[in-house]
């Protein structure tokens, strides 16, 4: 792999799953490039296959057509170089304490040794300021803890890329706010790749570098597009993204 | 602008700010519970008071009853637990029947794991289990008995055989539904670390089914326990296995009934201590510290 090679290809990828009554298909030949140090963002409405092409990225779902590569190799199954972040809270380990949580990923990857997750795991939870927490349970934290949790079990495990669905959709928005700057911070420090899909146009603009803009029924790639920081910039292209995605429904407002 | 006065606005109510929000005049923040309110929090202490009325009742009705060949005063048969306890014939007809269910408990225990994981592994697995605990589940192992002693003879062989089936079916029962309830959610996070396979039933499915395995083991338990004490009275005279049922058998057979009632206080008391010290400290070891059930 060259340095200027993209990390993450996607080619004209497909993707349909079945219900008990339709074959839907949720994606139709999506093309994107995701490169080292990307905080790169699928945005669109509900019903884009956003949620489902992330999926079949952490390699929960084979493309009917078109294929995905990471660093080269062609994505087959779920694996630890793609660390996922759900949106629900339930998805650290009830058994296990905020440190064993972080640690188990390391050991049942067979990444490190007992010892040297411990140590790490415990690295990674003062990086999102838990450290108080370290060893309570999961039912005694925070929705916004929990989600800190499994974002410093994501980096911990130092994936090639690290994939983010709705992360903060089930916090409220003061906190939804703040896990935000948060993870810009913890980019800062070290710069790893980040997918991560949204529905708000706000939220992809603050923490993208690069948005992919999906319309829906099936979701097709309608944009790609670069985020700024700039505010007065920023607001304009929220109101020329939210025109891209709701041009047929005039009326129709969002609320972020 | 609303003009000042006009209800519905807010321009004629001023905005309030506190500078320093304390207690104040507040003066109870903590307040201790008085002392029946303390005893009557503890469970242990009520389920005592309980089990002292059913005695007390128990006692009333026997002295009025006076007869200690039909229904013997608690007094009675706590005296025969005790002499029956001394001797060494109680507590070697516990054991005999401990042993026995400790056996079938842990063979039901294992052709449970086999089939719950057979189950999970395959779509074949899942409909074999489905139609054995559907057929089988139903049927009193108890109503297995004339066959296991044609084929195992008497013994213990037999009385395995039973309780193997009365273990089983309500173990795997429970364990498959539990796995089947386990979170979408963490089955990905499980298979996102690479878990699969043996690894994945083990690490992720069994601690998050538990809950519903605990179910499982204490209902397979309770149907051991009554399997067991059924079939040991069952046997009668032939067995010699000198089990807590044949106990029972053996004292009615010689119209001694405080201790036929010493015998079945035997199999109450057991099954409090494992119900109460063993499961509940399992429980509040794992499910209650988990946060997975209050």
């Amino acid at each position: 792999m060259q340095p200027n090679d993209p990390l993450l290809t996607v080619r004209g990828v497909t993707l349909q799953y079945k219900t008990p009554n339709h074959l839907i298909t949720a994606t139709y030949r999506v093309s994107f490039d995701v490169f080292q140090g990307d905080r790169f963002i699928l945005l669109g409405p509900s019903g884009c296959g956003k949620s489902t092409l992330q999926k079949a990225v952490g390699g929960y779902i084979t493309p009917t057509e078109g294929e995905m590569r990471l660093k080269g190799r062609k994505i087959t199954q779920p694996g630890p170089d793609r660390m996922m972040v759900f949106q629900e809270f339930d998805q650290l380990l009830p058994w296990k304490t905020v440190r064993q949580n972080v640690a188990f990923a390391l050991t049942a990857s067979k990444k490190l040794s007992a010892r040297e997750a411990d140590e790490k795991a415990m690295d990674y939870v003062v990086k999102v300021g838990l450290e108080k927490f370290a060893d309570s349970h999961p039912h005694m934290l925070s929705g916004g803890m929990k989600q800190r949790v499994a974002i410093a079990r994501g980096m911990a495990m130092e994936p090639d890329i690290l994939l983010m669905d709705e992360p903060f959709a089930a916090l409220d928005a003061l906190t939804r706010r703040r896990m935000q700057d948060e993870l810009l911070r913890l980019w800062e420090e070290t710069k790893f790749t980040v997918l991560f899909v949204t529905h708000s146009i706000a939220e992809a603009i603050k923490i993208g570098n690069r948005i992919l803009l999906l319309s829906p029924h099936p979701g097709r790639v309608k944009a790609e597009m670069n985020s700024t920081t700039d505010p007065r910039k920023a607001a304009e292209l929220e109101r020329q993204i939210h025109e891209m995605l709701f041009a047929h429904e005039p009326d129709e407002v969002e609320h972020v | 602008m609303a003009e000042p006065g006009v209800p519905g606005t807010t321009a004629d109510r001023p905005e309030i700010f506190h500078q320093d929000v304390s207690g104040g005049d507040l003066t109870i923040t903590e307040q201790k519970l008085s002392w029946f309110e303390t005893l009557y929090r503890e469970a242990w202490l009520r389920k005592l008071v309980i089990l002292v009325l059913l005695a007390g009742i128990w006692e009333i009705y026997g002295r009025a009853l006076n007869n200690d060949l039909l229904f013997p005063t608690f007094t009675a048969t706590i005296s025969a637990f005790f002499s029956g306890l001394m001797d060494g014939t109680l507590p070697s007809a516990a054991w005999g029947s401990g042993k026995v269910l400790l056996m079938g408990y842990g063979l039901g225990i294992a052709l449970a794991s086999v089939l719950t994981a057979l189950a999970i592994a395959s779509r074949i697995g899942t409909d074999f289990l489905e139609t054995m605990t559907s057929m089988f589940n139903p049927l009193p192992a108890i109503a297995l008995l004339p066959l296991a002693l044609i084929w195992f003879g008497l013994g213990n062989g037999s009385l395995i055989f039973v309780l193997v089936h009365s273990v089983t079916w309500a173990i795997a029962l429970n364990t498959h539904s539990g796995f089947l309830g386990v979170s979408k959610t963490l089955k990905m996070v499980g298979r996102n670390y690479g878990l699969r396979g043996p690894a994945f039933i083990i690490k992720i499915l069994i601690p998050a089914a538990f809950p519903s395995i605990l179910t499982g083991l204490k209902i397979g338990w309770a149907f051991a326990w009554r399997t067991l004490i059924a079939a040991e009275l069952v046997f009668g005279v032939s067995s010699g296995s000198g089990g807590l049922g044949w106990f029972i058998f053996e004292n009615k057979n010689m119209l001694d009934i405080p201790k036929v009632f010493a015998g079945l206080l035997t199999v109450i008391i057991i099954g409090l201590v494992v119900e109460n010290l063993i499961f509940r400290t399992i429980e509040r070891l794992t499910i209650q510290r988990w946060g997975v059930q209050h």
